[in-house]
């Protein structure tokens, strides 16, 4: 058993070691915000935070976690800056299809917590590994300004 | 089923309903009428017609007949239906029709489909004729109660109110009374000047959810029970499975069955969870045989569409003698486009959950074709179809992917050999290697000028697959696909002479289908790269060249003017950087777009700026209409520049983000739309960026290197010397 401490929840994990945080939040906690797009960090859509760091939850063993806090899409919007995010998400219309926008929220998320008011360059180095095939980037980039700015 | 390309249906439907009268599915009510109410029962539902549900209290009901992919359609229905009803987008709930193709067919596809940028153009009057004929009927109940006319009765956010007498009464209250109500004949629509919904950017209706994690798409589902599964599919087409390590993947822990399709193309994994799945799969260690088409390599499928084409197809377009103009003429022109298969990849991979019983069966996922879906699962249980049912989700991404039906189909064969509920959730590289991908096509143009560089002769063949004949047989009439030579049978131009045929040539071992933009996408590029090179040759400007043969085509110029103007064309740029322009008329929109780009010494391609103009006439939603196009343009440019599907060895060789690209943040250009607003028909708009991208790109490119890419993908070495 592996006890996760999940949006401020702990939970107790039947889980291997090696499984990845993705399947472990989906699969076996229900948390299905954090989306499955490639499986091998190429896209960014199942990006989560741990110990406040964004990471590829596809690829990040369940038991590398440790004691460390993950939050997820479910919760980051009781953050300051994931309200933020999701406001100006909303304001500016971003999400298509919106299969991406978890991921894209969370690294945007950690964007503005590392730099409050990131330019377009410090945007394309945080959001240029989260891919959108509606392509929304525009709107993203808009929307980060726009958080930042509140 | 009847399907017709997108330019002639478009008429013939504007036709037809602008004639007026009612349209089928008004008289179809959903479910039962209200009349036959239970003594001392909640009251029924008022449910004049297919698309509206009236309850006695609480949100009233749309249904919408398409689907959501991410291109805003649930927001652009019920604005539609909002608005004849005086409602407020926030009084409303929309569900997804279930399958019913008497009730929910898309006149314009003939099928309950979402594709083809058909929606709009299909609901804009049926919707609003739904939404007012339940008005007239909810007015007139109301009148009748107070003994009043219905004309002295008014409607704002749901509340009927007369104002001689100062009365009110809400749509619910006087929703079991509508029921009783004639269908009225005779249904006046708002004049556009008295729209306060239409036209409006009014706030996306599925926005909040899909910020916060709650939308629900079909990989979401979770079901009581549920096992959770992942599959191999034969990597050749016809292949089956030839060896496989039952009792290895039966040692991973959480693997529960494996299970074979009944013709041995694919086996599956079914365990606790996806993670026990993949082990359960990757243990296997399936081996396949290949079948019949083990050595299929891109070049020989390259070679037999280039044999294909050497010999005249269908007559698509005859106008004039093109041929004998070309050969009379001063300057002569030929060229031979190609155009890659593609793969559609939606961020949400393939999956399909599934619950099967001896007599029953229920599925949750996200389709653009409910009734194929249905009809999907009834085939491979043997289930009547009206013991299927449909649970559509949101659709991550489509693009034409899940208006096919395989993964549904395979889902089906795999499912039904076990009794617990399954969720068959395709990994990213299966989702690449076993798609319908958009027909490589081979297309052969030739032109003529005249001595004073006039356009004296046209010509082009399209070789390529026909989805249409797969997808839709009854649309391919006598050879010729119709989608395969839109915009190429009827391009927006004055041209003295032209000849445009099809050549019907499948691939061997490769399926074939409807991908983003369709007929559009692949002939748009080519002739508007091919005009750009007729201008070059004509030594004349490519917006002035195109101006000459638009005199009679006001639409399209004025989306060319625009375009050009905001653009700064003609202005100076540095050296390695270029302009470049094209127009279209596809969808039944006029669109126009120039593409500003540099190269670098060692052939990068930076994509700097893209001005977009645009006329869909009549708009619902002027934010949906630039978002649309601001992604369809980033898909098309993406496309155009990294993606190709190749084959060796009968197998796809790309397998996943990293081999088969998606435009990121970093290459993405300035975009800005320009929207000319009018009261014409409206067009659709979903495809139209994409179709728009490729030709602009390429004429971009040939600004600033002067050199021509007649073949896609370009970013693929192709600049490199």
């Amino acid at each position: 058993m592996i006890t996760l401490l999940v949006n401020g929840q702990p939970h107790q994990v039947n889980a291997p070691t090696d499984m990845p945080l993705l399947w472990v939040l989906r699969d076996i906690l229900g948390m299905t915000g954090t989306k499955f797009g490639c499986g091998i960090a190429q896209c960014g859509a199942c990006t989560v935070h741990v110990g406040g760091e964004p990471v590829r939850s596809c690829l990040y063993p369940v038991g590398l976690i440790g004691d460390k806090p993950v939050t997820t899409i479910e919760a980051i919007g009781s953050t300051p800056n994931g309200h933020k995010v999701q406001q100006a998400w909303i304001d500016h219309e971003v999400p298509q299809c919106g299969y991406c926008q978890s991921g894209q929220i969370m690294s945007a998320t950690a964007l503005l917590n590392q730099i409050p008011a990131p330019t377009d360059a410090e945007i394309d180095a945080a959001m240029s590994g989260n891919l959108c095939r509606c392509g929304t980037y525009v709107r993203i980039r808009a929307a980060i300004h726009a958080a930042a700015a509140g | 089923m009847s399907y017709e390309a997108p330019s002639r249906r478009l008429v013939l439907k504007a036709g037809l309903l602008a004639g007026g009268g009612l349209l089928l599915s008004l008289h179809l009510p959903r479910a039962a009428r209200a009349a036959e109410t239970p003594h001392g029962a909640e009251p029924a539902p008022f449910v004049p017609n297919a698309f509206i549900e009236v309850p006695p209290t609480g949100k009233i009901i749309f249904i919408s007949p398409h689907t959501e992919a991410g291109q805003g359609i649930y927001t652009s229905t019920a604005m539609l239906m909002a608005e004849e009803l005086y409602l407020g987008l926030d009084q409303i709930a929309i569900q997804p029709a279930p399958p019913d193709l008497a009730k929910y067919k898309d006149p314009l596809l003939g099928d309950q489909a979402t594709g083809g940028s058909a929606s709009t153009r299909a609901d804009w009057l049926r919707l609003r004729q739904a939404a007012a004929a339940a008005r007239i009927m909810l007015v007139g109940a109301a009148a009748a109660r107070w003994h009043v006319d219905p004309a002295a009765c008014q409607v704002a956010r749901g509340v009927i109110s007369h104002a001689g007498s100062g009365r009110t009464l809400t749509y619910g209250e006087v929703a079991g009374d509508a029921a009783g109500q004639k269908v009225p004949a005779h249904i006046p629509l708002k004049p556009a000047s008295q729209f306060t919904l239409i036209g409006t950017s009014a706030p996306r209706l599925d926005t909040p959810a899909k910020v916060n994690g709650t939308a629900q798409f079909g990989i979401d589902t979770i079901l009581p029970g549920m096992r959770i599964g992942t599959l191999a599919i034969t990597p050749v087409r016809g292949g089956t499975v030839a060896t496989m390590d039952i009792a290895a993947a039966h040692q991973v822990a959480g693997v529960h069955d494996i299970v074979v399709a009944p013709d041995k193309s694919a086996v599956a994994v079914f365990g606790d969870h996806m993670w026990a799945a993949k082990q359960g799969l990757a243990a296997l260690n399936i081996t396949w045989a290949p079948g019949p088409n083990g050595s299929v390599t891109t070049a020989a499928l390259i070679d037999a569409l280039d044999q294909a084409s050497q010999h005249q197809g269908v007559i698509a377009k005859h106008t004039g003698n093109a041929t004998g103009a070309i050969s009379a003429a001063a300057t002569k022109l030929d060229a031979v486009y190609q155009l890659p298969f593609l793969s559609h990849a939606p961020m949400e991979p393939l999956n399909c959950t599934l619950h099967i019983q001896p007599d029953q069966a229920e599925i949750w996922v996200g389709t653009q074709v409910p009734v194929r879906a249905q009809k999907a699962v009834a085939t491979a249980t043997g289930l009547p179809q009206d013991k299927v049912t449909v649970n559509n989700l949101y659709m991550g991404g489509a693009f034409g992917r899940r208006l096919d039906i395989d993964s549904i189909e395979i889902a089906a064969a795999l499912a039904k050999q076990v009794s617990y509920p399954v969720k068959l959730v395709w990994t990213r590289e299966e989702d690449t290697r076993h798609d319908y991908y958009r027909p490589y096509y081979y297309d052969r143009v030739s032109a003529g000028l005249d001595e004073h560089g006039k356009l004296v002769g046209w010509t082009h063949r399209v070789t390529g697959s026909s989805v249409m004949a797969r997808w839709a047989p009854a649309g391919f009439v006598n050879g010729l696909d119709p989608d395969a030579v839109e915009c190429a049978a009827n391009t927006p131009y004055d041209v003295p002479a032209e000849f445009v045929d099809y050549v019907r040539h499948e691939p061997q071992g490769v399926g074939t289908g409807w991908w983003r933009g369709v007929g559009p996408t692949h002939n748009v590029f080519v002739v508007e790269s091919f005009v750009d090179e007729i201008a070059s040759a004509a030594k004349r400007d490519p917006v002035e060249f195109r101006r000459s043969m638009l005199q009679h085509n006001p639409r399209a110029l004025a989306v060319l003017n625009l375009a050009a103007e905001k653009s700064g064309w003609g202005t100076p740029l540095p050296a390695g950087t270029g302009r470049g322009i094209e127009v279209q008329f596809a969808f039944g929109s006029y669109l126009s777009l120039v593409m500003e780009v540099s190269v670098t010494p060692q052939g990068e391609i930076v994509l700097k700026r893209a001005v977009v103009a645009v006329d869909c006439g009549s708009t619902i939603n002027p934010d949906t209409v630039q978002a649309q196009i601001q992604g369809g343009l980033i898909l098309g440019l993406g496309t155009a520049l990294y993606d190709e599907i190749t084959f060796a060895d009968g197998a796809v060789r790309q397998s996943n983000f990293h081999d088969y690209r998606t435009l990121r943040m970093n290459e993405t250009p300035v975009i800005e739309v320009y929207q000319i607003r009018n009261e014409e028909a409206p067009g659709g708009i979903g495809e139209t960026g994409t179709a728009a991208a490729a030709p602009a790109l390429a004429n971009a490119i040939f600004a600033a290197t002067g050199k021509r890419l007649r073949r896609m993908p370009f970013g693929a070495g192709q600049l490199v010397a």
